[in-house]
């Protein structure tokens, strides 16, 4: 077996006072083999973002404390200096954010910002720069990409400032690619263009791909393996076919069936009542006991495990998922 | 009518009881403390002038030309032989009476006419932001400086002279508060049942706009104050022989071989009580009006 | 872009003409006569009028405001009540003076502010950033006439090591050693603003997401600190830089004073003393124009820096 390309292992950040902290990450735990894809998946506040920006060590310091274990490539990422890290950002772990209007540098041009990619990483000569920055641009569906190297971002639409993002993002061929709700701000035309552009990409550049979403139409569409989070903690992984066939923690149940194409009998799952609790809120038991429709009293005292479901797919749930040795409960309504 | 009036009020915020503020801006700020203990000291010291000054602060004497410090003369004497300790005792009344007069009267008519031009708008707006933005492109001691060419010193003129150059700052802000108030929905709704227009401006538009007001004129002191000390530096504000901070230090420099001490004096002075001041302001601003500290 | 120029030259216009005007009313109209402000209370009947004669203020008001704006316009402002030299003439002497000490001093205090800004701004809350508090809120005390002539006394009285007031010669290196302690006296408290404004706007910046993106593209501390925090930041602070100017040429004219330099502040401030009504007006109108000046200089340094002015789509 090789080793995997990134190995997350207890993965906690803590911010706030020491003494009193507020814990967004809850040991976190998984792994990505090379090549493969995973989605993220959770509600705001679920601590999906948080783990992305663990892995390129972009929580602030020293306002957010990381713990825990990042391993890419077989090196623990945090046990770098922190000096060591913009060698690594960009060039091996690239990633592309939600806001495609505020995430590019409004008074550069493009072709300077995805040529200072380059230049941070590879020895080229200026204009071999520029020629990679358009030939980049190209290869993202931009039109006309040699006139528009030297356009400022205001000068495109949502869009195709997230063609930018991505084409910054993949300008030195990183092994790691992740993506933090990449469609989140576009349109839903655009949300499809940009998905299906991710994918051409992925599948040139032969990277594995870490991406995050509330949205469970583009996990679906893009991911293999799906995390499912909530409250900071992970709560269902599994091969995306299983876990969208066989959806086993009530969490991730109530959000499949919040997508509308979904239709069943039960109207009541519908919305999942209640919100996500604030981050560190949960001192101890189930963080989804609150607005369980399953719940009972175990939920409140212990943190369930997770249990597998099938070969690739793990879920923590007393009630759906309990351990083998409990005898399982026949829960009515497993989906279709 | 009475009732609505009455159900619009009741969208007001419950305004913190006077006490309670006063609290707040001392709470947890020695500075702050120290600050309103220097300007208590100083309007005290403003106020009993006669009375604690050693010497008559215009007495000119010949036989103690440019003393040094001394035990008669704590800071010395100036070229006319008058007491530097004494002139500056006085000296501190103008100071005070222009940073708390200044800042004041500019309030008042700031605020008016930015209410006016804010609440009527049309042609009365767009005159008066025209002046006002204008204005406000000249540094408030430019302004000064340029007013007082005109005018004259004197302390009236002084008076207009401080007066005018803080407006404008006052009128703007008053126009933009207005204008975000007047969108309130208990004005709005004052205005559709046909409450009349000056009690809209009285009960509703200006105790509404208070607090940034107020927080402009505890800054705008240390303003005043430093201004009136320019102008009469340049000669153009409190006029000789009448003792003023800025004019003190005017006659150390045509004395500058004689003693440094007036300068160092009244320097100091006007520095503490600015800094004084600001601090203060600054512990208003942030307890009254939150949002814009930076 | 273009448009965005044109607009505010023709923007300027109108706000030329209203201060023209207020200087105007201000002047023949606020303080009475200006013959009696200008000649005293016991000037003779025909001293008088042979000075409104000679001021052109015997012709109805209106056609005194259309000699006033078009004297402007031909650059003839009168003569000084004094010397009789024209008001232009002396302008033309003493501006150079007061630009030089202007320009000095904003140098130093943007050499000196920015990177102070920077320092507070990247050790934000620890002891450099409370330091630069600090001095801040001295700066902003300290009246800078007070603070010249402490540094006039210590470095010039006292240690000698640079001339009490004047100019200097001929030569570039005795005026910049003439300059220096005014210049020094006036930045200051540039110093103070623009390091703080520096820091205000760098945080600001620095919690943008093209912040983040630019650590995550791999650039290290410096690069993201300058290249893309200062660079964005540059749009405030080149407001700021635009105060600070407005600000260091009023301050001048007291600078003027202490250190006895020639310049227009202290032409006028000398006329004022002397009545001369005329180079009064002619300071006040070099001053006002300024103003304009460089609020328009401002809204065109926004086209250099900010693409989004610069280059729509």
């Amino acid at each position: 077996m090789t080793t995997p390309l990134l190995r997350v292992e207890d993965l906690v950040v803590e911010f706030g006072p020491k003494s009193a902290p507020i814990r967004v990450l809850e040991k976190v735990n998984f792994e990505m083999m090379s090549g493969s894809s995973i989605g993220i998946v959770g509600e705001s506040g679920s601590g999906k973002s948080m783990t992305s920006l663990a892995i390129m060590r972009l929580i602030p310091e020293p306002a957010g404390r990381v713990s825990g274990r990042i391993e890419f490539d077989g090196r623990n990422l945090l046990d770098l200096p922190k000096k060591e890290m913009p060698r690594i950002r960009g060039r091996d772990i690239a990633m592309i954010f939600q806001e495609p209007m505020s995430s590019l540098n409004p008074v550069m041009s493009i072709g300077d910002q995805i040529a200072e990619g380059i230049m941070l990483h590879e020895s080229m000569p200026r204009e071999k720069r520029r020629e990679k920055a358009a030939e980049l641009l190209r290869l993202v569906g931009m039109p006309d990409p040699m006139g528009r190297l030297d356009s400022f971002p205001h000068q495109f639409s949502g869009g195709m400032r997230q063609r930018v993002m991505i084409a910054m993002a993949i300008a030195c061929n990183p092994r790691l690619l992740i993506a933090d709700e990449p469609t989140t701000a576009l349109d839903v035309t655009i949300q499809a263009q940009v998905l299906q552009l991710m994918k051409q990409v992925r599948k040139r550049l032969n990277s594995s791909i870490l991406i995050i979403s509330h949205d469970l139409g583009v996990i679906a569409d893009i991911a293999e393996h799906v995390i499912v989070m909530y409250a900071g903690r992970v709560i269902e992984t599994g091969d995306s076919r299983s876990i969208f066939r066989n959806p086993t923690h009530p969490y991730t149940r109530g959000l499949l069936d919040s997508v509308p194409r979904l239709k069943d009998d039960r109207k009541r799952l519908h919305q999942i009542p209640g919100s996500v609790p604030l981050a560190g809120m949960i001192r101890q038991g189930c963080p989804f006991y609150a607005r369980c429709g399953l719940r009972m009293d175990k939920c409140q005292q212990q943190m369930p495990p997770m249990q597998s479901v099938n070969s690739t797919h793990n879920a923590a749930c007393w009630v759906t998922a309990p351990p083998l040795d409990t005898p399982r409960l026949v829960v009515a309504g497993e989906m279709r | 009518m009475t009732a609505l009036d009455h159900g619009a009020q009741q969208v007001v915020a419950p305004e913190p009881g006077k006490f309670e503020i006063v609290g707040k801006i001392f709470a947890g700020r020695p500075a702050t403390v120290v600050a309103a203990f220097v300007i208590f000291a100083f309007i005290l010291i403003a106020i009993l002038a006669p009375v604690i000054a050693p010497y008559d602060a215009l007495a000119q004497s010949f036989l103690r030309i440019n003393h040094g410090p001394s035990w008669q003369h704590w800071l010395g004497t100036d070229q006319f032989g008058r007491d530097v300790l004494s002139r500056m005792i006085y000296g501190s009344r103008n100071s005070m009476i222009f940073g708390l007069l200044a800042p004041t009267l500019a309030a008042i008519v700031g605020t008016t006419l930015g209410v006016i031009a804010g609440y009527f708008g049309g042609i009365a707006d767009r005159v008066i932001s025209r002046v006002v933005d204008m204005l406000l492109a000249f540094p408030e001691l430019l302004l000064a400086i340029l007013i007082a060419a005109a005018l004259g010193g004197g302390f009236w003129n002084i008076v207009v002279v401080l007066t005018v150059a803080f407006v404008p700052g006052f009128a703007r802000v008053a126009r933009a508060q207005t204008l975000s108030v007047k969108q309130e929905p208990y004005v709005e709704s004052a205005i559709a049942v046909g409450v009349r227009t000056p009690t809209i401006i009285f009960r509703h538009i200006v105790p509404n706009i208070a607090a940034p007001i107020v927080v402009l004129m505890t800054l705008w002191t240390a303003s005043a104050i430093r201004l009136e000390a320019s102008l009469s530096f340049l000669g153009i504000g409190t006029q000789a022989p009448n003792p003023s901070w800025g004019n003190i230090i005017r006659d150390g420099l045509n004395n500058l071989f004689g003693s440094p001490w007036p300068i160092i004096g009244a320097g100091l002075a006007i520095t503490c009580v600015v800094l004084s001041f600001n601090l203060f302001g600054d512990a208003v601003r942030d307890v009254l009006d939150p949002e814009t500290n930076q | 872009m273009v448009r965005y120029i044109a607009q505010r030259l023709l923007d300027a216009i109108p706000t030329i003409f209203l201060i023209l005007t207020l200087v105007f009313v201000a002047m023949r109209i606020l303080p009475g006569d200006p013959a009696i402000a200008a000649l005293g209370d016991n000037a003779l009947p025909e001293q008088i009028a042979e000075f409104r004669e000679r001021m052109g203020l015997n012709v109805p008001l209106w056609q005194q405001y259309f000699n006033f704006l078009w004297g402007i316009f031909s650059l003839d402002l009168g003569r000084s009540l004094l010397s009789n030299t024209p008001v232009t003439q002396l302008i033309a002497t003493y501006l150079p003076y007061t630009l030089e000490l202007t320009l000095f001093a904003m140098i130093l205090g943007v050499a000196g502010g920015i990177p102070l800004g920077v320092f507070a701004a990247v050790n934000r809350n620890k002891w450099p950033d409370n330091a630069i508090r600090g001095y801040n809120l001295i700066g902003y005390a300290i009246p800078d006439f007070y603070l010249g002539a402490l540094l006039l006394i210590f470095f010039a009285l006292n240690l000698g090591w640079f001339p009490i007031g004047g100019v200097g010669s001929g030569d570039i290196w005795s005026r910049i050693h003439a300059v220096f302690l005014p210049a020094l006296t006036l930045a200051f408290v540039k110093t103070a603003f623009l390091g703080r404004l520096t820091r205000t706007s760098l945080l600001e910046v620095f919690g943008k997401d093209y912040i983040r993106t630019a650590r995550a593209k791999g650039a290290r501390e410096n690069r993201v600190v300058y290249r893309h925090g200062l660079r964005n930041a540059l749009l405030p602070i080149s407001t700021g830089f635009g105060l600070s100017l407005l600000s260091t040429l009023s301050g001048s004219v007291a600078i003027e004073l202490v250190f006895n330099r020639p310049g227009i502040g202290r032409m006028l401030i000398s006329a004022i003393a002397e009545r001369d009504y005329a180079v009064v007006q002619g300071g006040i109108i070099v001053f006002a124009l300024f103003v304009v000046l460089i609020n328009l200089l401002m809204d065109l340094v926004y086209v250099i820096i900010d693409p989004r002015i610069r280059v729509t789509k």
